[in-house]
Formats: structure tokens, C-alpha cells, sequence
């Protein structure tokens, strides 16, 4: 039997999307037994939500008030206590997972696969390298625990309709305070969350202003899409970090991808490439987006979005 | 003494079209353009601002890798770093191995800071300074892209997927770089020249007492596979059609 144990992210007592998607990784491991660490102030909705997801065997909620807000430094002690007897120790490949598990990794001496697309067995997987212009397969020393990170994009939400026992295990763990939050400045919105959005809209320096910017927004709107952004967009201030697509940024496989303005460069097509169909809308018709693209229209986004729009 | 180490790995340029080889075994590197990683030049680029705000008196340029990687750091010199230190280490090294290698110079150096680049943009880990901090049982602040010091604390802002975090590491602590934490200076001639000048220190990977064989085995690398080039239209109206058509729209 391969043990798993998967971290659960969460924010304001909601299970992160992304947790779903490392279950279904998890589960093919061959003959993997998965359990979920939720480590909350409270908890009780995270792990109930964790606990409902097809295929956990058992959840696994550490409270403590010192556990929100996230810090890696605190949260990492009590994870690598956690993963005691576990084969595998998986979190997903957000700016969370990136954080925390590398620090997981060096606590419990074990190697960390970044970023698992595929499981090939319980000691080989793929991983992408070099931007997305490489894939390579890594094998693992068989008998040695693994921490790995879940390409979120790669995979599918494992369904729901589990019902795992809650357990809540003591640990005695001290944990440093030399690591404090201060705050935190999200722009709260009714979209749909970029990581995991079935449709985005996209934005790139093409729209030349954070005012001609807003010009996605109606579109987006019609199609109830997340708004992410090219990097060029972001650097330039038109848009949030947090919307930034790529390489560096985050890395989506929306149904619906519409690249407006946006030229396509490697970085931002790393980011892109598992989208079931992408809309490439740029003025100039060399772009390499339109490589890539299912769907291309060249002409003056200006003109065209506002037509799509009214048309939708 | 306050003194910041700054990693600098050497990498395909970042303009460089990575290509596989025919037989799997690598990326082709013959003839390619090589540069610092660019998280790293931004991590040197913050070193030497923290410099010039009078927070840090000496900024040490550190390489894990093949002789070569030199270039790089004489690169970083003549950006303004005042020493460098190679620690020769031919092959593949892991992100633990240099997380480890890093630990032993911060034990000599006793520096207040670490930057590193959040990730190498060859193997794409996201890993050095994460285990370095734990390693070092110190603190550490990933992404950042603001990092102010006030006495012996270190108020980071980071770049997570909710927004911008900040948070209060105590000093010394381990930063890493993201994008938009600065825009590193170009190098001036004259920098290169005075750069011959500066002390770089080679140092072999085996004197360290690290371990650093690889754990994990690259069986092979291949291309990605590509996505079918599709169709041109020729309007928005034709556009919104194909979306409806598919259920998109």
C-alpha cells in the first residue's frame, strides 16, 4: 500500500479547488491509500469539505489558531509530523503549495517532484521543464518518501460523494514565531476563480492602458469568465499579480481561453497549453499566438471586442 | 558586518528557444546563449538597492555549478556585488544538494539576508530557498516583490494567487524574487573592467562535506506535445457562431 497524504489549502474556511485535482493525482498511485492534512483555526467546513471528496480514506484536521493565516514556516513542522509513515506527501502547485512544500521536503530530508503532470508508477512521473518546451520523466528511488507538488492544470477534480472519518490527531510540535502575517490585500470579486475557472478572458499589453483594461471585463461578464493577464499587462500595471497566466504566473486549462491583445510569448503559452479551445484576438496576424490558437481573428480588439460582446 | 547572499545560477538565456535533442537526453546547449537566471539578477538588483539605503555593507555573489557559471558572476560583480564564490559542482545538482551547499557558506559568512530567484528557469523547481530556510531554521519570504528592513525585521510583500501578502520575517531570513520586485540595472563597461578586480572565490563542492548525488533520475526528456494549429476568421460574427456551435457561448 502507498500512503499518501495530501495538504489541504483553504481560505475563509473554504476548501481550495486545486485539493480536489491533487486527490485525483494521488489516486493513481498505484494502490494508494490517500489521506487529507487540514491545519485550520477551526476547520470543521474545510475538513468536511475534504472529507467528501471520492477516494480519501481519511481526513486528518490539526486546529490551532496559529494555522491562519497560512505560514509555511509554522505550517511545515506540523506536516512533516503529519507525514510520519506516508510514502508520499502531496500539495497543490500554487503560490500556497510552492511555499510550503519544498519547506516540507528539507524537514523530512526527502526529494520534492515539482509540478507532477502525469504518475507513470509509485517512482516515476513526468514534470515540465524549461517553460513547458520540455517534458521529462524522473524516477524516484523506490522505499524513499517523496513530497511532490500537483500540476493543478493537469488534472481533473476527483468527484465528490466520499465520506471520510475525521480524525484529529495531537501533535506536539513547537512552532516558531519568527515568521508573522500582516495582512493581506485581495480584490474580492463574484468571478470565477482564474485557477480553476472553466472559461477565462485574458488581457495583454495590446490594451495599453489599467483603463482600457476594463474593456475585458464586459466580455468576461457574457461569457461568466475569470479575467487573467499577460505578464507584459501585469509589468506595465494593468493589471493584479494575481491575474498574471504562465510560466511564472499561473498555469490554467480553462474549457475556454480568449487571448485578447496578447502576442504569446513561450512564457504565457506554458501557461495556456492544456485550454480545450483558445481565441487568439490580435491586431497583427504573425503573431505566435495564433500557433497555438483554435479559433484566430486578426483585427483592432478595440472594434472586435465590443462586436463580440453584443453578439454573445 | 551586514552582508546579503545572493545566488546566481547559470542558465539557457531567457530568449533562448529551448529545443530537446533527438535522443532524449537533455536540452540542446551547444552554441546556446547562457545567462544568469533572471529571478537572480533580480535578487542581486535588490541586494544592491538594500545597499544603497544603507542596509547592508557587503553583497556576496554565490554560484553552485560548472566552472563556467564564473561568467555569471563576473557579471554580478561588475553589477555591483563586491565578492563572488563559486562552489564547483559539474553535473546535475539538486535543489536539496544547493539548499545544503548554501547552508554551509551562510554558516561562514554569517550573512542577515539570502536572496535567491524564486525559481530556475531551466528546471523550473521552485525549491533552493525554501529548504535552504529550513535548513537554516530561519525564516523565509517567497515572491516577494517589496522587501523593506526595519532593525532586525524584514516586512516582505509577497505575490500569492489571492494577491498581495505582507508578511514580518526576523532577520537573518531567506527572500526569494519574483517578478516585479525591481528591474535589474544593466551592466556599464567600466563595471566590467573594475569587476577583473574583485575577489571569486573558487571553492570545491567536495571540501564542503555536502552530499550532493542526485536522488532523483531523469530517464529522458521529450517536446511537449503540440497543439493543432486552428482556424483563421474573418469576423466576430463568424467567432461567435464557432463558440456557440461548441457550447461556449
Amino acid at each position: 500500500m502507498n500512503r499518501v497524504l495530501i495538504v489541504a489549502e483553504h481560505l475563509d474556511g473554504k476548501l481550495n479547488a486545486a485539493v480536489a485535482k491533487c486527490v485525483s493525482c494521488a489516486a493513481s498511485i498505484p494502490d494508494a491509500e490517500i489521506s487529507i492534512a487540514v491545519l485550520a483555526k477551526d476547520g470543521t467546513e474545510v475538513s468536511a469539505a475534504a472529507a467528501a471528496i471520492h477516494g480519501v480514506k481519511r481526513v486528518l484536521l490539526v486546529k490551532n489558531p496559529a494555522n491562519e493565516p497560512a505560514l509555511a514556516a509554522v505550517l511545515a513542522p506540523q506536516i512533516a509530523r503529519l507525514a510520519e509513515g506516508h510514502g508520499f506527501v502531496l500539495g497543490p502547485s500554487t503560490t500556497y503549495g510552492k511555499d510550503l512544500m519544498p519547506r516540507v521536503a528539507a524537514l523530512l530530508g526527502a526529494p520534492q517532484v515539482s509540478d507532477v503532470m502525469a504518475v507513470e508508477s509509485a517512482t516515476r512521473f513526468r514534470r515540465p521543464v524549461y517553460a513547458g518546451n520540455a517534458i521529462a520523466t524522473v524516477e524516484a528511488p523506490a522505499g524513499r518518501q517523496i513530497v511532490a507538488t500537483v500540476r493543478v492544470a493537469s488534472w481533473p477534480a476527483a468527484p465528490q460523494g466520499g465520506a471520510a472519518p475525521v480524525e484529529s490527531p495531537a501533535l506536539d510540535v513547537p512552532l516558531p514565531a519568527s515568521t508573522r502575517f500582516v495582512s493581506v490585500s485581495a480584490a474580492r470579486s463574484d468571478r470565477p476563480d482564474l485557477q480553476t475557472a472553466a472559461r477565462v478572458v485574458s488581457g495583454g499589453r495590446a490594451l495599453g492602458s489599467a483603463e482600457n483594461f476594463r474593456l475585458i471585463q464586459g466580455l468576461a461578464d457574457r461569457l461568466g469568465a475569470a479575467i487573467g493577464a499577460s505578464r507584459a499587462a501585469v509589468d506595465a500595471g494593468y493589471a493584479p499579480n494575481e491575474m498574471q497566466v504562465g510560466q511564472t504566473g499561473k498555469i490554467i486549462s480553462p474549457e475556454l481561453y480568449v487571448a485578447i491583445g496578447i502576442s504569446g510569448a513561450i512564457q504565457h503559452l506554458t501557461g495556456i497549453k492544456d485550454a480545450r479551445t483558445i481565441v487568439a484576438i490580435n491586431k497583427d496576424a504573425e503573431a505566435p499566438i495564433f500557433e497555438v490558437a483554435d479559433y484566430g481573428l486578426v483585427g483592432d480588439l478595440f472594434t472586435l471586442v465590443p462586436e463580440i460582446e453584443k453578439l454573445l | 558586518m551586514r552582508r546579503i547572499l545572493v545566488g546566481v545560477k547559470r542558465v539557457i538565456d531567457y530568449n533562448v528557444r529551448v529545443r530537446v535533442r533527438p535522443d532524449g537526453s537533455g536540452v540542446v546547449t551547444d552554441g546556446v546563449k547562457m545567462s544568469a537566471n533572471p529571478f537572480d539578477s533580480i535578487a542581486l538588483e535588490e541586494a544592491l538597492r538594500l545597499r544603497e539605503r544603507g542596509e547592508a555593507d557587503e553583497i556576496v555573489a554565490v554560484s553552485v555549478g560548472p566552472a563556467e557559471s564564473q561568467q555569471q558572476l563576473r557579471d554580478a560583480l561588475a553589477m555591483g556585488a563586491d565578492r563572488a564564490i563559486l562552489v564547483k559542482a559539474d553535473g546535475s545538482i539538486e535543489p536539496p544538494a544547493v539548499a545544503r551547499v548554501l547552508l554551509e557558506l551562510v554558516k561562514r559568512e554569517s550573512p542577515r539576508l539570502v536572496i535567491l530567484g524564486k525559481q530556475a528557469i531551466d528546471d523550473d523547481c521552485n525549491q533552493t530557498g525554501q529548504m535552504l530556510a529550513a535548513f537554516w531554521n530561519r525564516p523565509q519570504a517567497t515572491f516577494a516583490s517589496k522587501i523593506e528592513i526595519q532593525g532586525e525585521v524584514a516586512r516582505v510583500t509577497r505575490e500569492v494567487d489571492a494577491g498581495l501578502e505582507m508578511i514580518e520575517v526576523d532577520l537573518p531570513a531567506v527572500c526569494t524574487t519574483d517578478l516585479r520586485l525591481n528591474e535589474p540595472r544593466y551592466i556599464k563597461l567600466p563595471d566590467i573592467m573594475k569587476a577583473k578586480k574583485k575577489p571569486l572565490d573558487i571553492v570545491e563542492l567536495a571540501s564542503l562535506g555536502v552530499d550532493a548525488a542526485p536522488v532523483l533520475k531523469v530517464l529522458k526528456h521529450e517536446p511537449p506535445p503540440q497543439r493543432q494549429k486552428g482556424i483563421m476568421l474573418k469576423d466576430a460574427a463568424e467567432l461567435v457562431a464557432a463558440l456557440k456551435q461548441k457550447g461556449l457561448a
